[in-house]
């Protein structure tokens, strides 16, 4: 079963340390969040893993594979997908074009069979185009299949960076800051999204997010990043209540004797 | 069902009198006689899928021999929860076929609306769509102890109720029904007769919880087979089912029309969907409310006003040639050779392309009730070439029960009865109608039965009068027209109507019964009255904030002193507030269909109401919202009363007043 681990990494910028030593486990199956304030080293670590920066010390593995020095592509190719923060989408093109574009490494047939077109490359492309169309009917995007992308809102093209990289098929999933700048319905369908993801696909999903409801709602798991460094961990309600963590989020100490002041008071 | 006719007899489509049989009957028959011709088509995964009537019969005699193993028996209840698919047709002919009753549930009804409706009509199996649908019943679970099975269509998020076999899928319920003895069908269908209850349609329920009228085969196949008639529909034409199949209009075309007439039924992919579909159909006939039309005309004019100056210029010259060539026709002139010109200059310019673009190209008929529709819009789509009729009738007689006739089509009027039908109008001015269609009646409900039925006759509640022409005019509700302070009668409705032809005016609800001046209640429309706002450069974050803007109140004032000038001074709006929620149906203040619930509106919002009549500048409100999740939030907040220059003032104006009835 392939789980990801993470284990003592450190990411060092000149001599910045965006990460330091840390260590967690993503196990099959469940919806594990991180989360810390701005700055905490979130997105690095999403990065490690999805190749796009490499550890400067430690190791990550998943399932048997090495992501330690994976390129990009490489890892995709473990079946590891990834959803921006910032959205990476054509936004020229329709939403079944982008979804057909990122799903081009799934597509095997030679130069030749293009050329030819009808008999492999024309089937190849119609099982492509089905598996998108589920992909669409999965995540409610039928009524903006043919938009070009950039001309739809926020909220739906969140819904089409997610849908992009369902379409690799992934066992696991990266979901950087999904629900970013939604207002709450937005956010609610986002998050049934996320569930049935898991339960229907039985996908695991890493999960970047602010929203501490929506955290603390459906994550089977919680990790907490403060200035790169692992300051938490555990079941939700565990964290919620860790001193370490409400300090981190709020900048006071709740120790007995001194109550928290609100922040920028 | 009849004996046996020889082929001769039963005319050149070979199905004999249709009314004669019963639903299922009639669908054995056309599978018999065109079994490869296409029933029913439905987008899925972006393609539309082709059902013959072969299979549609297939399908119905799954449906019916798996709930007979279910135990369903003649004469108890199906209800059926889903948007518009196959399985709902295949769902309710299953049902008929074993002599049980379908029962339409509108899908958007709350978990406490679907347990009354599950719950009033008995209904011992239930079909909910998705996982959305089962949610509703679960909440209510303990109390629908009558409910043997609840079936699903969408396996998405059921895994969680695997091993409880309260549920079964579809797909399972059409395996069972493969498994049983082939003859449950045929021998179920043979008992069948044309004057069994076979439907139960929920009245919309302006007063009240909702009735069901119950509806036989005979009812539905009437109807279905005298549009026909009329209109001339062929086999293989094509329809667009996107409108609740829970109402009449829908079930009346979907199956009614559908079956008697073997027309194409095409299920949109999903409901945001639809009019995207439509333009890939390109259906030959159509019917819908009035907001819809409604929305398609603001649609174009929204699209209008984003374009270029030339091409809004060349618009607006052409569509104004095209909407006096429809005046003419539709007040019965003959059109002269200019106007003539003029109309094929503005067909090829203008509104062959914008019909091609809306999907109505093929479209020969288009129907609009279920309320009073603006001259403007209709003179708009008869303009554009749309044969834009309206129709009248209620749910108890399926819907339509007069139609104009090609021709001879009035926006005032509603056209004459259905062949076979009578029409009758009282001293008090109520409209009554008799025909085949006529419903059995109410469920549970022989005091609402003995009310509304009597000797055959249906007695809509409707005030309205008949032309000299012999059309039938509908004027308001006979319990609604208003008096004012001076006596003089009113429509509330034809206000309303007048107001809500402004594109940034989404809904309307006029007061002023016994008071010297006509007031309303206003809704901004959230899309276009926003755009509008949002090219102005004014900012705005909720709809209650976007009411609240001074420079909207000023550009609704105008539309309606625009709408004053088409009304009697008596019938004038004196008077508006901008109201900071858009009217629902999840709050009671609309019924499912759109209607204005108006007792309702005027006791939840009495202080505006007062505050509209006792010269006060504004009135605080504390505003309580429910969300769908059923959290509330309460918001103060002043809402504004705005007064228009130019409209009757308390003074009693010159004698000239119309009766309501003239211009309804």
């Amino acid at each position: 079963m392939p789980q990801l681990h993470v284990e003592n990494v450190t990411l060092t910028f000149g001599g910045l340390n965006a990460l330091t030593g840390v260590s967690l486990t993503v196990p099959e199956g469940e919806v594990v969040s991180i989360i810390g304030p701005n700055g905490a080293g979130k997105t690095s670590l999403l990065n490690c893993v999805s190749g796009f920066y490499h550890p400067t010390k430690g190791r990550i593995t998943f399932g048997e594979h090495d992501l330690s020095r994976a390129a990009p592509n490489v890892v995709t190719g473990f079946g590891i997908a990834r959803a921006f923060q910032n959205l990476e989408l054509f936004r020229g093109l329709s939403v079944v074009e982008n979804l057909l574009l990122a799903r081009h490494t799934h597509l095997k047939y030679s130069l030749l069979d293009s050329l030819v077109y009808y008999g492999r490359a024309s089937r190849r492309e119609a099982e492509n185009r089905a598996y998108v169309e589920r992909i669409i009917d999965f995540m409610e995007l039928e009524e903006y299949r043919s938009h070009p992308v950039g001309t739809l809102g926020y909220g739906i093209q969140k819904r089409v960076e997610v849908a992009r990289a369902l379409t690799l098929a992934p066992k696991l999933l990266l979901l950087d800051e999904p629900m970013a700048g939604m207002n709450v319905e937005e956010k609610e369908d986002m998050v049934r999204f996320i569930m049935d993801i898991r339960r229907e696909q039985g996908v695991t999903v890493v999960l970047i997010e602010h929203d501490l409801g929506v955290v603390m709602d459906i994550s089977d798991r919680v990790y907490v990043l403060d200035f790169g460094q692992l300051i938490a961990g555990g079941r939700p309600d565990e964290v919620s209540a860790d001193p370490r963590v409400i300090e981190a989020y709020t900048g006071v100490a709740e120790t007995p004797g001194s109550a928290p002041q609100p922040v920028g008071a | 069902m009849t004996a046996p006719v020889s082929q001769g007899a039963l005319g050149p489509d070979g199905l004999g009198d249709v009314t004669a049989l019963t639903i299922p009957q009639l669908l054995a028959r056309r599978a018999a006689l065109t079994p490869d011709a296409v029933a029913l088509r439905h987008k899925e995964y972006g393609i539309w899928n082709e059902t013959t009537y072969n299979a549609y019969l297939a399908r119905a005699r799954e449906v019916a021999a798996g709930l007979h193993a279910l135990g369903v028996t003649r004469g108890e209840k199906v209800a059926i929860i889903a948007e518009n698919i196959p399985a709902w047709v295949y769902m309710e002919l299953g049902a008929q076929a074993l002599g049980a009753v379908s029962v339409g549930v509108y899908q958007t009804a709350g978990a406490a609306e679907v347990q009354y409706v599950v719950d009033y009509t008995d209904a011992v199996v239930v079909l909910a769509e998705d996982e959305e649908q089962v949610d509703k019943l679960l909440e209510f679970r303990h109390e629908l102890s009558q409910v043997r099975r609840v079936i699903y269509v969408d396996k998405r998020g059921m895994t969680r109720h695997e091993g409880d076999d309260w549920f079964l899928s579809f797909d399972a319920l059409l395996e069972l029904g493969r498994q049983q003895p082939s003859d449950t069908f045929d021998r179920e269908v043979a008992q069948g007769r044309p004057d069994d209850v076979c439907h139960f349609s929920l009245t919309s329920g302006t007063t009240g919880a909702p009735k069901a009228a119950m509806l036989s085969h005979r009812n539905l196949l009437f109807m279905g087979h005298g549009l026909g008639r009329v209109e001339g529909f062929r086999a293989g034409d094509d329809y667009l089912s996107f409108l609740p199949m829970a109402w009449i209009g829908e079930q009346m075309m979907s199956v009614a029309v559908a079956l008697a007439n073997g027309v194409t039924i095409n299920f949109p992919e999903s409901t945001q969907t639809a009019l995207q579909d439509l333009v890939e159909i390109g259906p030959h006939f159509m019917f819908a409310p009035p907001r819809v039309w409604e929305s398609f005309q603001s649609q174009v004019y929204l699209r209008m006003q984003e374009s270029y100056g030339v091409n809004r210029a060349l618009y607006g010259r052409l569509l104004k040639w095209s909407g006096d060539a429809a005046d003419a026709s539709l007040s019965g002139r003959k059109l002269g050779a200019g106007l003539a010109f003029k109309r094929w200059i503005a067909h090829w310019g203008l509104t062959r392309p914008l019909r091609d673009q809306l999907g109505f190209l093929r479209l020969e008929h288009a129907y609009t009730g279920g309320a009073a529709l603006g001259p403007d819009v209709f003179r708009f789509y008869h303009g554009l070439g749309v044969n834009l009729k309206q129709i009248y009738g209620q749910t108890e007689n399926i819907g339509i029960a007069y139609v104009h006739r090609d021709g001879d089509v009035r926006f005032d009027t509603v056209g004459l009865p259905l062949p076979g039908g009578e029409l009758r109008i009282t001293d008090d001015g109520e409209i009554l109608s008799r025909s085949p269609a006529v419903c059995h009646g109410y469920y549970k409900r022989e005091d609402a039965t003995a009310e509304s039925i009597r000797d055959g006759w249906l007695h809509s509640g409707d005030a309205g009068r008949m032309t000299p022409e012999g059309h039938l005019q509908v004027i308001d509700r006979l319990s609604d027209v208003m008096k004012s302070a001076q006596g003089q009668s009113f429509s509330p409705q034809y206000i309303e109507n007048r107001v809500k032809f402004s594109p940034y005016i989404r809904e309307a609800v006029a007061f002023g019964d016994g008071q010297d001046e006509v007031t309303a209640f206003l809704n901004v429309d959230p899309q276009t009255a926003g755009q509008w706002a949002e090219k102005r450069q004014i900012a705005y974050s909720t709809y209650m904030d976007l009411s609240a803007q001074p420079r909207i109140a000023e550009l609704i004032r105008q539309e309606v002193e625009v709408a004053n000038t088409r009304l009697e001074p008596h019938e004038r709006i004196a008077r508006f507030v901008l109201l900071y929620k858009l009217l629902d149906a999840d709050d009671d203040e609309l019924t499912r269909t759109g209607k204005v619930r108006r007792r309702a509106i005027r006791e939840k919002y009495a202080d505006i109401v007062n505050a509209l009549y006792d010269g006060s500048e504004h009135v605080p409100v504390h505003a309580t919202f429910r969300y769908q999740d059923g959290q509330t939030q309460t918001v103060n907040t002043d809402v504004i009363i705005h007064r228009v220059t130019g409209a009757a003032s308390a003074a009693p104006h010159s004698a000239v007043t119309a009766p309501v009835g003239a211009r309804a």
